[in-house]
């Protein structure tokens, strides 16, 4: 497992990148990307700096970062595939999609593998709705998914 | 001259493996010693043939498709620079009659051009509406947009041209134009690919808006999943400012307009309009109570326009050829194009822009050909997640706002997912509560508590508990949703329920029948 920030080094770090996007109308969800960009989760360590900064109380920042499913309060595993479960992919099966990667990684939807390998997510769509199933690994947009690709994903995510 | 080969950037198109066909192409070109450019273009929206390639040769643009890699070099033996034949050809990709039968306006030049190349843009007729416009006085602009009839195309359909002439008529020391890039219902995808695959469209168009209105910043709010689309309207909104289209002095005239892209956090709700304002100002999606409208007190207070990517995307043609020529295409009160996206279960999947006026039938049989895993089609949601399943029964119905608002559907952001004879509708009845429970932004109970109840009820009208109270517990509940919610998440939940409910009562029958049936 990789070691967590001390909080000093969290707060210094949140507030350089606070300095930086501090100047742009309506700061607080581009701050927050920043943040989780930085760290891959949003530390409770960094709320009590952009309050501050931003003059907002902790439960402002608290509830902006809750209310938003993006932002992750732990860190994700080393991969994060989002699964399409949207009405397209459930069209062509992603039900069935899902049941099968949840067997293969053993771990169910919104839950990490014990190695830190992956975490599961499901995605309300990706746009990819002209080629479902559709996931996406790392960023990586993947359509058509079928038992193929599936054990590719798996390979990949165990490598 | 060099050979220009285009390989589709789009995400639709790298879903499907671009990137790999872009990379054996340009490594076998490296191994013949073959000098070309490699354009990576949008897409034209025929995703059943992506990766499409396409070679510009001395008799125009020869496309192939779907290309694997493995097919990349037996297309170089086979002569494909000079479009030589291989059993990937698909001859002119103007000919290919998913492409031919449609009316291309807003997506001109989609799929055709550079995305990133201004020269691109300009030489294929952007920044003409521009041009024109600045030649306008903004009520003249405004005027222009009201005649063409252009309305919401995010699914309200309210018309353009009102709201920004409620703009333009209040006083503000700032004002501001928001593009609603947070195309988050399934089955949609007009929004990503013009993002994508034209960018300078959406920036000319909301440069416009600023003109018409007084506005002089813009926001485009984009939604987390689509970071190919970011990336492109980052890019392009770079090359604008230092083309001089966007800044101080647009065009060299006395406007001043920029603007900023933003990205979202993965709420749904911030689709909606007034969530989507209070996203911007960084505080929790929460749909605001109307009025005040956004036009008068809208983002940080100022007024504000606030229209879906394809509207404004759709304001430079209109400005170009003027709207007499929008308002020519069209049925009713629904004047122009409609890029509709058929999606799901289909076997010719993509985008479809046309007039107005096409019934579902046309659509989903001739253009869409169908399911693809061939079994009969048994119902097709239109308008996304809050849109009502259609079957067979209402295929005549043609595709204009107010012909599916009487038949209790609406067209919404024009996405249409099909479905084949193994779906449940009850099941997809209990999955609209559920995306409702999911994304509520909470602030009102008939949406918040309502959806939740609702999942409960279906399920015990799936297990068989009671089913004639509980589906008419259902039923009042979509009816309290339906009049009571703040905004379209919970007011129009009822839409796929209840249209699951009414055309396919036999998925909603005790389970024991249910299975006897199977």
């Amino acid at each position: 497992m990789t070691m967590q920030p001390a909080s000093t080094e969290i707060t210094s770090r949140t507030a350089a990148i606070i300095h930086e996007l501090k100047g742009l109308e309506g700061p607080l969800l581009p701050i927050l990307h920043g943040i989780q960009e930085e760290f891959g989760h949003v530390p409770k360590d960094a709320l009590p700096v952009i309050a501050e900064a931003l003059n907002i109380s902790r439960a402002e920042v608290h509830g902006v970062v809750s209310f938003y499913h993006d932002y992750r309060s732990h860190p994700a595993g080393r991969h994060v595939l989002k699964l399409c479960q949207a009405e397209s992919c459930q069209s062509m099966g992603s039900d069935a999609i899902a049941a099968k990667l949840q067997q293969l990684l053993g771990i169910g939807l919104h839950e990490t593998t014990r190695d830190g390998s992956v975490t599961l997510e499901p995605v309300y769509c990706l746009g990819l709705c002209a080629c479902s199933p559709a996931a996406m690994l790392d960023g990586q947009v993947i359509g058509r998914l079928d038992d193929e690709k599936l054990d590719e994903i798996v390979a990949e995510v165990r490598s | 001259m060099i050979p220009r080969i285009y390989i589709p950037g789009d995400s639709g198109a790298l879903a499907l493996g671009a990137e790999k066909v872009a990379k054996a192409i340009a490594s076998e070109l490296a191994e013949r010693g073959i000098e070309a450019k490699i354009v990576r273009n949008g897409s034209r929206g025929a995703y059943f043939l992506e990766p499409m390639v396409e070679v510009a040769t001395a008799n125009g643009r020869i496309a192939y498709g779907p290309v694997k890699p493995s097919d990349v070099k037996s297309l170089f033996d086979g002569g494909f620079l000079t479009g030589g034949h291989h059993k990937r050809w698909l001859g002119a990709p103007d000919k290919i009659p998913f492409l031919a039968k449609q009316t291309r306006l807003t997506f001109a030049r989609c799929g055709i051009t550079d995305p990133l190349s201004l020269e691109s843009y300009k030489k294929h007729g952007g920044l003409n509406g521009l041009t024109n416009a600045l030649g306008l006085t903004p009520a003249a602009i405004v005027a222009q947009v009201t005649e063409s009839g252009l309305r919401g195309r995010g699914g309200a359909g309210f018309p353009t041209g009102i709201k920004w002439k409620t703009v333009l008529d209040t006083a503000g020391d700032r004002k501001y134009i928001v593009c609603n890039a947070d195309e988050g219902d399934s089955g949609t995808f007009a929004d990503r690919m013009i993002m994508e695959g034209d960018p300078f469209v959406l920036i000319e168009g909301m440069t416009i808006a600023g003109i018409a209105t007084g506005a002089t910043k813009g926001f485009v709010y984009v939604r987390s999943e689509y970071p190919h689309a970011v990336a492109a309207m980052n890019k392009a909104v770079e090359i604008a400012r230092k083309a001089g289209v966007l800044g101080a002095s647009v065009l060299g005239s006395p406007y001043a307009f920029d603007m900023e892209i933003r990205v979202g956090a993965g709420a749904y709700v911030c689709g909606e309009e007034t969530a989507l304002l209070d996203s911007l100002e960084g505080k929790r999606g929460m749909v605001r109570a109307k009025p005040p409208l956004p036009a008068h007190k809208g983002l940080f207070g100022k007024p504000t326009v606030i229209n879906n990517v394809i509207s404004l995307a759709s304001v430079p043609v209109i400005m170009d050829k003027g709207a007499a020529f929008y308002k020519d295409f069209g049925m009713g009160r629904s004047r122009g194009t409609i890029p509709i996206q058929i999606a799901g279960n289909v076997k010719y999947a993509g985008l479809f822009e046309a007039a107005f006026g096409m019934t579902l039938g046309e659509i989903v049989d001739e253009i869409g050909g169908g399911t693809s895993t061939g079994r009969p089609v048994k119902a097709v949601q239109v308008g996304g997640p809050l849109g009502a399943y259609f079957p067979r029964a209402l295929f005549d119905t043609p595709f204009d706002y107010e012909a599916f608002a009487a038949k209790d559907g609406l067209i919404g952001h024009a996405g249409i997912v099909v479905f084949d004879d193994t779906a449940d509708m009850l099941k997809q009845a209990r999955f609209a509560m559920e995306f409702c429970a999911i994304e509520s932004c909470g602030k009102c109970t008939p949406c918040r508590i309502g959806s939740t109840r609702g999942v409960e009820t279906i399920d015990k009208l799936a297990a068989g508990i009671e089913p004639e109270k509980n589906l008419a517990l259902v039923t009042d509940l979509c009816n309290t949703m339906k009049f009571g919610s703040l905004c379209a998440l919970g007011g129009f939940t009822p839409y796929p329920v209840m249209s699951s409910i009414t055309h396919f009562p036999d998925d909603f029958k005790p389970a024991p029948v249910r299975v006897a049936a199977e």
